[in-house]
């Protein structure tokens, strides 16, 4: 500590220099975490996606491209283009949803909203697995929505629910909700009330308020919203078998079943390498847009 | 509750970690040891060893370890995984995995000594082998039972409700092309090898077939099936059964029993073509240090009473005739799949590692359960 603070040959400020070795020292961690955790393992898929299966798992290393030609033939082809449109659907519904409850949430009294956001989170207090299940019970034709309905006489007999796309899009905007409501209520809760109040004192209606001033300078919260929901669900594997029955594959499981079943990593890594590339287009967008209209750039 | 906890043995809801793990793990390549056995001491002090022994939950007695270490003084440890696959990705990634004992299912084991992982198994020091029925010395994934020892044995067939079909099934073709008033109450299973199973033994090929005309036609008449199914499920067909959701589904017969605990009207049949011929046995690490107190265990596992508490608890069958015969009269006329002979059982298709092959079925499953 005292040579620190007495020897400053280049006649640097002590502060400024120690500043700049606090700022390293801060950084460390995360970085670390970050090469260790994220860029190891990604690199990893990289190089397997060249070589050969081993017959009991792991890599023969053989150069070759047929792991390539086999994810982007007609059968993977479909299961991504499923998955996406499994994922956007809900990302959509999750936004339609997310986007006025969070706007409920931020016009409360400040004891309140808080009061708001704990609750949109207990969920999460609870095993993801056991949520899910919870949705077997009420789907299913002895379930509670079958019954409640039959009660009302809405319906005679029970109608399928579960085991169809329709319950696995539900189970995901169920599973990822709160991802887009927090994200939309950060946005919102920081929305100048003055602008909107000067946009109707010019005459504007409701709702040319909300489209010129409300909905675009949430935006980017709207977006970051709307890849903290897609992202998860078009990796997820769980919600698919156990609300899907199976019967729609989405590309998690697909990428799952190569590292567990198949014992076909190279493979598996060429599946995943797939859906990171698709997932960094999708962010590469997501902040190009929300630049352009957090700068208040051209609109 | 057993059973409950049994779910996950070869449930496919393992953790997304599973996957990383295995794929870091490949970060040591693993080099195939020589399958030369090793210089055992028949008369080895076991109160100096220690063992490590990975298992399903709840597959063995609770108290195995206390009991084990009090009859021979050799200190053990459990641990646990949830499937094959899990406790695959652990003894073959390259390093010693320090597991001394797996338990493994036999394609498992298969490959495990294929790729020279496994001790051959020293019969000397295992003198309760004598307990094993007859057939259990001749399976195809390891006849002889030259590096693995069956633990139980099972087989694959239909699990329905009486109360709620006209007609008992009786053949494969009963699930795969329901009759009108039952479709959309079937179920099959999701896991390859088990998914493959009834189209296969419907069309009369082996449930190892690699032949692609073959599994071609496989895949059509699964595809075919999809149309009216439920949906995959192996890990809660016999709750849909229960609540009448489902009246006929793919089941393995113990599970089968877990859903006849509930309904009395939940009967089990093995469909006139055939089945399978299922294994979960115990094989000795080539990485252990202490494999005559591993054998020891195995040997201990192969007391009549420790069978005859697989059998009851968790409702299958065990391969040791003495531990069957200990069977209380009540609980097999209960769960008749506990009837069953080990004759009658080995007429089941054992089930064999694929190879190469595994990777076409993977596919094919995609396939399948993609397809609309």
């Amino acid at each position: 500590m005292t040579d620190l603070i007495s020897s400053t040959p280049t006649g640097r400020s002590v502060v400024e220099r120690s500043s700049r070795w606090e700022r390293v020292a801060l950084l460390v961690p995360g970085l670390g975490y970050v090469t260790a955790f994220m860029a190891v393992p990604v690199l990893l898929v990289l190089s397997y996606v060249f070589f050969q299966r081993g017959r009991f798992g792991g890599v023969v290393y053989e150069f070759t491209w047929e792991n390539f030609s086999r994810a982007l033939g007609p059968t993977y082809r479909t299961v991504l283009v499923d998955s996406l449109l499994i994922a956007g659907t809900a990302t959509l519904l999750a936004l339609l949803i997310g986007y006025p409850v969070a706007y409920a949430i931020a016009q409360l009294p400040t004891r309140w909203r808080n009061v708001a956001l704990v609750l949109v989170v207990i969920p999460f207090w609870t095993n993801f697995l056991v949520r899910t299940y919870a949705w077997i019970v009420l789907l299913s034709s002895e379930g509670i929505v079958n019954r409640g309905l039959e009660r009302l006489g809405v319906i005679e007999d029970p109608i399928t629910l579960l085991y169809t796309r329709g319950a696995v899009v539900v189970g995901l905007v169920y599973a990822y909700l709160p991802l887009m409501i927090l994200p939309l209520y950060a946005s919102i809760s920081k929305l100048d009330p003055e602008l909107r109040e000067a946009a109707t004192n010019l005459g504007a209606s409701r709702w040319r308020v909300f489209r010129d001033i409300t909905w675009k300078l949430t935006l980017p919260g709207a977006l970051t919203g709307c890849i903290f929901v897609f992202v998860p669900s078009l990796g997820n594997f769980v919600i698919p078998e156990l609300l899907g029955g199976g019967k729609s594959v989405m590309v998690g499981n697909v990428v799952r079943d190569q590292f567990l079943k198949a014992r076909d990593w190279p493979f598996g890594a060429t599946l995943a390498l797939v859906l990171i590339v698709v997932l960094v287009v999708l962010f590469f967008v997501q902040s190009r847009v929300s630049r352009r209209f957090s700068t208040g750039g051209p609109a | 509750m057993k059973a409950i906890a049994h779910h996950s043995r070869r449930a496919l809801a393992a953790a997304a970690g599973v996957a990383l793990v295995a794929a870091l793990a490949a970060c040591g390549g693993s080099d195939g040891d020589d399958s030369a056995a090793a210089e055992l001491d028949p008369d080895a002090d076991l109160s100096k060893q220690s063992i490590v022994v990975s298992n399903w939950a709840d597959y063995m007695p609770e108290d195995v370890a206390a009991k084990f270490e009090e009859a021979t003084g050799a200190s053990m440890k459990v641990t646990n995984h949830a499937t094959n696959e899990e406790v695959m990705a652990k003894l073959t990634a390259g390093s010693d995995s320090g597991i001394d004992v797996a338990f493994v299912s036999g394609p498992f084991a298969q490959a495990l000594a294929e790729q020279g992982l496994v001790e051959p198994i020293h019969a000397d020091l295992i003198p309760n082998l004598e307990n094993l029925a007859e057939p259990a010395t001749k399976l195809a994934y390891d006849e002889g039972n030259e590096y693995s020892v069956p633990y139980t044995w099972g087989t694959t067939g239909i699990c329905y409700r009486s109360d709620l079909v006209k007609e008992a099934p009786t053949s494969w073709n009963d699930l795969l092309e329901p009759a009108p008033e039952h479709k959309g109450k079937v179920t099959m299973m999701a896991t390859d090898r088990w998914l493959m199973l009834p189209a296969q033994k419907a069309l009369g090929f082996s449930a190892n077939t690699t032949d692609e005309d073959e599994m071609a036609k496989v895949k059509d008449k699964l595809v075919a099936a999809k149309m009216n199914l439920l949906a995959y499920d192996d890990t809660t067909f016999y709750e849909r059964l229960i609540s009448g959701e489902a009246v006929m589904v793919e089941a393995w017969d113990g599970w089968c029993n877990y859903g006849t605990a509930e309904n009395k009207d939940i009967t089990f049949t093995v469909p006139e073509e055939g089945s399978d011929l299922w294994v979960d046995t115990m094989v000795v690490l080539k990485s252990s240090k202490n494999k005559e107190a591993a054998h020891a265990f195995i040997n201990y596992l192969l007391e009549p009473e420790n069978g005859a508490w697989a059998a009851e608890n968790i409702l299958y069958n065990v391969p040791n005739q003495k531990a069957m015969d200990m069977l209380p009269a009540e609980l097999k006329e209960q769960y008749p799949p506990l009837q069953v002979t080990a004759e009658e059982l080995l007429e089941g298709e054992g089930l064999t590692d694929l190879g190469e092959a595994a990777t076409m079925y993977t596919q094919l499953v995609t396939e399948i359960t993609s397809s609309k």
